[in-house]
C-alpha cells in the first residue's frame, strides 16, 4: 500500500464471521451452511442473519435438532464433493456429535489408508460470561485439540473471524472453529479488502521482555488489558494469541519464552488435562533451562459454570488475577 | 470375483447366466468367510472378525441394481458387500493381514474396508454411524445434480440408535436419494431384537417418518434382487429415501470371541434349512439349470480365486513403521 492508509470498515465480530460465510458462498458453489436455526431464525447468535434471503434454502439449510446426524451428514457431503460449513449452536451441544467428530471425521483418512479425506468445517460458539449456566457455557476447544486428524481454530480478533473460515474451507481435512460467544458484539475496524489468513501460526500481539503470556479466544482481551496495567507498573509483557490449538505453533511461544524467561498461560478451559497443561509441558520439554520461574496457569475454576453473575465471573480468568499473578511471578523471581 | 459360465438357456423366467452369477458370488463369499475363519485361527488375521455366513443373499442381491456411480456405506460385517461390490478378494485379504497392499493399506482391518473406485465408504464400526454419512453423501449428489443413490447397510441393532431415527427423518425431510438397507439378523450382537425393541416390526418405525418401505426374505437372492431393483428405481426417480428390511440370519458367531450363549443350536439349524446358497442351488436344479458337476466347478473356481487372494496377502509387505503417522492429515492440499 506504499504507506497509504488502508480503507477500513467499522464492523463487529459477528458481522466479520457473516461476511466470511458470505464471501465463501460467493467464491465456491460447493460451500453451503447447515445447522440448527441458521436460516429462518438467522442463527442462534444472529451470525447467519440475512443469508437465507441471499442464498436460498438449498445452501442455507435449517436442520432438525439432530447434532450427530447433521454433523455426520456434513462429513458425507464433504466426502461427496461439497464444502459444508456445519454450525453447532454451542460447544456443549457438540458433545451430541462427538462420535461423528472423533470416530468418523477424524478417522476416515487414516482408516481408509489415505483414500478418503473429509474437507469439513464445523463452527460453534464456545465460552462463558453470558450467564448461560452449566449446559451452555463451557470451553471444550482444548478437549477437541486432543484429537489427531482435526484442526482446532480459535479466532479472537476481527481479522481472524473474517479470515480463518476461507483458509479452513481450503483445508482438505476437518477443521473446527470455536467462536467465543462474548466476542460476537465486539466492534472494531477491518480493511475493506480483508480476506483469508494463515492458520498455522500463533501471533505475537504485543512485544515485551519480562514475561510471555500465552492465551487464545476471549481471554486475549483480558490479557491485553492486563498488559496495559502491567506496563504502567513497569512490567513489559509479551502477549501471544495461539489462534490455533491444534496443531500448536510451538516455535512462536518457545522463542518468546527464551526471550522473556517466564511464561503464564491463560485458558478459559478447566485446568486439569487442559490445553494449558499441554503447553506448560511443552515449555518444560522445549525451554526448561530458559525459565527463571515455574510456568504458571490461570484457568477456569473446576466447577460446572454457575448461573449467578458474581459466581460465573469468579469462575472465569480475569484481568485482575492476571495482573497479580504476573506481578508476583516477575517480582519474586526477578 | 468373476461371473459364472453360461450353461444353458434359462427356464421359468430365471436368466440362467445371471442366476449362475448370483450363485457364484454367494458361494464365493461363503468360502471367503470360511477361509477367513481358518486364517483367524492360524493367527494370520487378528482383531475383530465378523463373518457374513448366512447373509450372502443380501449383499449379492443388493449390489445388482447399483451402478458404479452409486455410493455404499457399510458396517463392520462388510466382507460380503465389499466382494459383491467388486473390491478384489486379494485387496480385502491383504487388508485383514494388515499388509499395505490391503484396500485400506492395513490401517483399517476387517472392520474398515474402503475403496474409492467403487465408492465404498467403509467398513464403519460404530453402530449407526454410517447412516448420517450416507445422508450426507446423498445430499452432495443431489446438490450437484447427480443421479447417484447412496446405499447404506446396517443391522437391526442400529435401529435402536438415535442416529437411525435422525437420519430417516432428515433423509425424508430433504427428499434425499438414500437406500436404507437393514440386515435384520435378529440379534444385536447377543441381544435378540425382542429384548431391545418395544416394536419389533421395523417397517412400522419408518412409517412415522413417511419413508417408503418393505420387508423381504433375505435368504432368497432373487427376492432381494427384485426388491432392491424396485427400491433403487423409486429412489433414483427422486421420490426420496427407501427403507428395505432384509429378514436374514447369521450362521456363525457375532465375532470370533462369541460362545453364542444367547441362542440355541436348534434355532441355528432351523435357519440353516433356509441357507440362501443351498436353497438357490435346489431351485436351479429343479429348473434343470444346473447339475452337481457345475456346482463342483464353481466351488473349485472360488477355491482357486480365494487361494490366489491368500497368496497375494501372504506376499504383501508391511508398511514401514516410519510411516506410522501418515494419513492423519492429508499430504496434498486440493481445493
Amino acid at each position: 500500500m506504499n504507506g497509504e492508509p488502508q480503507e477500513v470498515l467499522k464492523t463487529t465480530y459477528r458481522e466479520a464471521v457473516r461476511e466470511a460465510i458470505r464471501d465463501a458462498m460467493r467464491r465456491d458453489e460447493r460451500v453451503f451452511l447447515m445447522g440448527e436455526d441458521v436460516g429462518r431464525y438467522g442463527g442462534c447468535f444472529a451470525v447467519s442473519k440475512g443469508l437465507l434471503e441471499e442464498f436460498g434454502p438449498e445452501r442455507i439449510r435449517d436442520t432438525p435438532l439432530s447434532e450427530s446426524t447433521f454433523v455426520g451428514a456434513g462429513i458425507g457431503a464433504a466426502l461427496g464433493g461439497m464444502r459444508p460449513i456445519v454450525e453447532i449452536m454451542t460447544v456443549n451441544f457438540s458433545l451430541l456429535a462427538a462420535d461423528q467428530i472423533l470416530n468418523t471425521a477424524a478417522t476416515y483418512l487414516h482408516m481408509s489408508g489415505g483414500l478418503f479425506n473429509v474437507p469439513l468445517v464445523i463452527r460453534m460458539a464456545t465460552g462463558g460470561g453470558k450467564q448461560l449456566a452449566a449446559q451452555h457455557s463451557h470451553s471444550l476447544e482444548g478437549w477437541f485439540a486432543h484429537i489427531p486428524g482435526i484442526k482446532v481454530l480459535t479466532p479472537a480478533t476481527l481479522e481472524d473471524a473474517r479470515g480463518m473460515l476461507w483458509t479452513a474451507l481450503e483445508d482438505p481435512d476437518p477443521v473446527l472453529i470455536f467462536e467465543n460467544s462474548t466476542l460476537y458484539n465486539m466492534e472494531g475496524e477491518l480493511p475493506v479488502d480483508a480476506g483469508a489468513v494463515d492458520i498455522n501460526h500463533a501471533r505475537v500481539c504485543r512485544q515485551g521482555n519480562d514475561i510471555t503470556i500465552i492465551t487464545y479466544g476471549a481471554s486475549l482481551f483480558k490479557v491485553l488489558d492486563a498488559a496495559d496495567i502491567l506496563e504502567k507498573n513497569g512490567i513489559c509483557a509479551e502477549v501471544i494469541d495461539l489462534r490455533t490449538l491444534r496443531p500448536l505453533d510451538d516455535a512462536t511461544y518457545l522463542s518468546s519464552v527464551a526471550k522473556t524467561h517466564r511464561a503464564l498461560i491463560v485458558d478459559e478451559g478447566w485446568r486439569s488435562g487442559s490445553i494449558s497443561a499441554e503447553i506448560s509441558a511443552r515449555i518444560m520439554e522445549g525451554a526448561f533451562y530458559e525459565l527463571d520461574c515455574p510456568v504458571e496457569r490461570i484457568c477456569s475454576a473446576e466447577v460446572p459454570m454457575p448461573y449467578a453473575k458474581h459466581l460465573e465471573q469468579a469462575a472465569l480468568p480475569q484481568t485482575e488475577t492476571i495482573v497479580t499473578t504476573v506481578k508476583r511471578m516477575v517480582g519474586t523471581n526477578g | 470375483m468373476s461371473e459364472g459360465k453360461i450353461i444353458q438357456k434359462g427356464v421359468h423366467g430365471v436368466d440362467c447366466e445371471h442366476a449362475l452369477c448370483l450363485l457364484y458370488q454367494m458361494m464365493f463369499i461363503r468360502r471367503f468367510e470360511d477361509k477367513s475363519a481358518e486364517l483367524y485361527s492360524a493367527m494370520k488375521i487378528r482383531g475383530f472378525l465378523h463373518l457374513y455366513n448366512g447373509e450372502e443373499a443380501v449383499a449379492v442381491g443388493a449390489m445388482q441394481a447399483l451402478t458404479p456411480e452409486d455410493a455404499i456405506v457399510a458396517t463392520y460385517r462388510e466382507h460380503g458387500q465389499a466382494l459383491a461390490r467388486g473390491i478384489s478378494a486379494g485387496a480385502i485379504m491383504a487388508e485383514m493381514y494388515g499388509k499395505q497392499e490391503g484396500c485400506s493399506r492395513g490401517r483399517g482391518g476387517s472392520m474398515h474396508l474402503f475403496d474409492a473406485k467403487t465408492r465404498f465408504y467403509g467398513g464403519n464400526a460404530i453402530v449407526g454411524c454410517g447412516l448420517p454419512v450416507a445422508v450426507g453423501l446423498a445430499l452432495a449428489d443431489k446438490m450437484q445434480g447427480k443421479k447417484s443413490v447412496t446405499c447404506c447397510l446396517f443391522g437391526d441393532g442400529a435401529v435402536a440408535e438415535g442416529e437411525f431415527h435422525e437420519s430417516l427423518n432428515l433423509a425424508a425431510l430433504w427428499n434425499l436419494p438414500v437406500l436404507f438397507f437393514c440386515e435384520n439378523n435378529l440379534y444385536a450382537m447377543g441381544t435378540a431384537l425382542k429384548y431391545s425393541q418395544s416394536v419389533t416390526d421395523l417397517s412400522k418405525k419408518v412409517e412415522s417418518y413417511d419413508v417408503a418401505s418393505s420387508s423381504v426374505d433375505g435368504m432368497d437372492v432373487l427376492a432381494v434382487e427384485a426388491a432392491v431393483k424396485k427400491a433403487v428405481e423409486f429412489v433414483r426417480s427422486g421420490k426420496g429415501p427407501y427403507f428395505l428390511e432384509f429378514r436374514t440370519y447369521r450362521f456363525r458367531a457375532h465375532s470370533m470371541f462369541d460362545p453364542q450363549l444367547y441362542r440355541t443350536k436348534e434355532e441355528v439349524e432351523e435357519w440353516k434349512k433356509r441357507d440362501p446358497i443351498d436353497t438357490f442351488i435346489h431351485r436351479l436344479k429343479d429348473q434343470g439349470l444346473i447339475n452337481d458337476t457345475d456346482i463342483k466347478e464353481l466351488e473349485e473356481k472360488a477355491e482357486a480365486e480365494i487361494n490366489e487372494a491368500v497368496v497375494f496377502a501372504e506376499a504383501g509387505t508391511w508398511e514401514p513403521v516410519e510411516d506410522l503417522t501418515r494419513f492423519v492429515y492429508s499430504e496434498r492440499r486440493e481445493v
